[in-house]
């Protein structure tokens, strides 16, 4: 079947098949940005918005996303490597393996949630699994991140 | 992994009604959380997102869910979040992450009946009803009971009723599956107390809510402990036996209690 949707505002006209799911379909496209932790929409790792929401394009039909704006990590690089400076800096990395997913959501997060308190970024951000860390880093990096912007930083 | 052979946005509910009973591998789609676990070959895969059937709204003696409304809809609703002392918002935060809950919906969650499902026993707890396409309007404990019939669930249709209610659940690490799950209401003056996660799908524990009086005593809230303990199975699964559960649903239906006469 035909599918035509804008991945990073980019237009694609594809031919796809009915039970191909949104990860294999922008890994295919070469959005390899997007990962596959865990298959059971547990781990948040393959985090992609579509239409301005967070979603696990492990558990997405491709079919589904037509007509739709889909925002995968390589869209959001200038925003990427800013959280990616202050992860590196709080020492809250250590494989990496959880960032693409884990920036993906702290992005979208920033734009829905207003000043959220220490409580509400950990609920947020609940659903991304890391097997490293304890997200006591992460958690700084973040709070760091939320502040940028603030009185013309 | 499951398989689709073909994959159909519907324009109407009579369509997907149609197509829905046309091949026993027809299937209707909601997040798809669920289903893409499984290992079936289905046939038609039938969208029902393009039938406006995600929206959450009221009337002056009803909240009304469509089907195709999300967990995290009903999560962040203020309409949900005004009514039941917000319980339906809260017996969902815990589910897996937000991605999750942007994707999973009312419809699949209510219309599988999972033994583990914190928004079933939160509405089994009200005066809750489901519509459904060929079965009309039915009382959701009567659709609790019902075995799985093929049928397309289009909304859920909850009375105000000036319902006070207490959502509790225990789990082993904040995003797991519940060990137990207990709702507690109190409609004008009869109670409510639902248990779910048993680990079999929720289910009303009548005579115990019978115990329970409009203000009751301490002794009251006790007896009803008890007797919910001896009409409600509890069953044993890698997260908990059923002694476990007996022992947790005795606390939690306590609380529920308790927070509602605060
Ligand atoms: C990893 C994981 C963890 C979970 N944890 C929890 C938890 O802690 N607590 C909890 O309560 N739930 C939990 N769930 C269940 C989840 O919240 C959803 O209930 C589940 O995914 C089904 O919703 P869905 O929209 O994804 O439905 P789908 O997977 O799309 O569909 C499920 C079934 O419902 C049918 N269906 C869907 N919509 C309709 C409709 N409108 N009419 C008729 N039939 C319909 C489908 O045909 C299918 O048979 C979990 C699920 C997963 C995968
Ligand atoms: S790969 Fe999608 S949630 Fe883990
Ligand atoms: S840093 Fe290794 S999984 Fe998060």
């Amino acid at each position: 079947m035909q599918i035509k949707c804008y991945i990073n505002g980019r237009l694609f006209n594809e031919d796809i098949e009915p039970d191909m799911l949104l990860i294999d379909f922008l890994r295919n496209l070469g959005f390899t940005s997007v990962k596959r932790g865990c298959d059971t929409a547990n781990c948040g790792l393959c985090t992609v918005v579509v239409n301005e929401k967070a979603v696990l394009s492990c558990s997405v039909l491709a079919a589904s996303i037509n007509e739709k704006h889909i925002t995968t990590l390589e869209g959001l690089e200038d925003e990427a490597k800013i959280i990616g400076e202050l992860i590196a800096n709080e020492g809250a990395d250590q494989c990496g393996f959880c960032s693409p997913g884990f920036l993906m959501n702290v992005i979208t997060m920033k734009k829905e949630l207003e000043n959220p308190t220490d409580e509400e970024i950990k609920h947020y951000l609940s659903g991304n699994l890391c097997r490293c860390t304890g997200y006591m880093g992460q958690l700084r990096a973040i709070k760091k991140y939320l502040e940028l912007g603030k009185d013309g930083e | 992994m499951f398989s689709l052979k073909e994959y159909i946005s519907v324009k109407s509910l009579e369509e997907a009604y149609g197509l829905l009973n046309q091949n026993k591998n027809n299937v209707i789609l909601g997040g798809l959380l669920w289903l893409k676990m499984g290992n079936k070959n289905y046939n038609k895969g039938i969208d029902l997102s393009q039938l406006g059937l995600d929206t959450i709204t009221e009337t002056e003696s009803e909240v009304e869910i469509g089907c195709m409304a999300t967990l995290r809809q009903i999560e962040t609703s203020q309409i949900i979040n005004n009514y039941f002392d917000g319980i339906l918002g809260k017996s969902v935060k815990n589910i897996v992450g937000v991605q999750f809950r942007n994707c999973a919906t009312v419809g699949g969650s209510v219309y599988s009946r999972f033994g583990f499902s914190d928004i079933l026993t939160a509405l089994l707890a009200l005066d809750s009803y489901v519509e459904l396409y060929k079965g009309g309007i039915i009382p959701l404990e009567q659709f609790v009971a019902m075995p799985i019939k093929k049928d397309i669930l289009i909304k859920i249709i909850i009375k105000k009723d000036g319902c006070r209610a207490s959502y509790k659940s225990h789990r082993i690490a904040s995003t797991d599956f519940p060990v137990l799950a207990v709702c507690v209401s109190r409609c004008s003056a009869s109670w409510k107390v639902a248990i779910g996660a048993r680990p079999n799908k929720a289910t009303l524990a009548i005579n115990a809510a019978k115990l329970l009086s409009q203000n009751p005593t301490k002794d009251d809230i006790g007896a009803a402990c008890v007797e919910a303990l001896n009409e409600v199975k509890f069953g044993t699964n890698l997260r908990g036996s059923a002694e476990y559960r007996s022992q947790l649903a005795k606390v939690l239906v306590r609380r529920g209690v308790e927070d509602i006469c605060k």
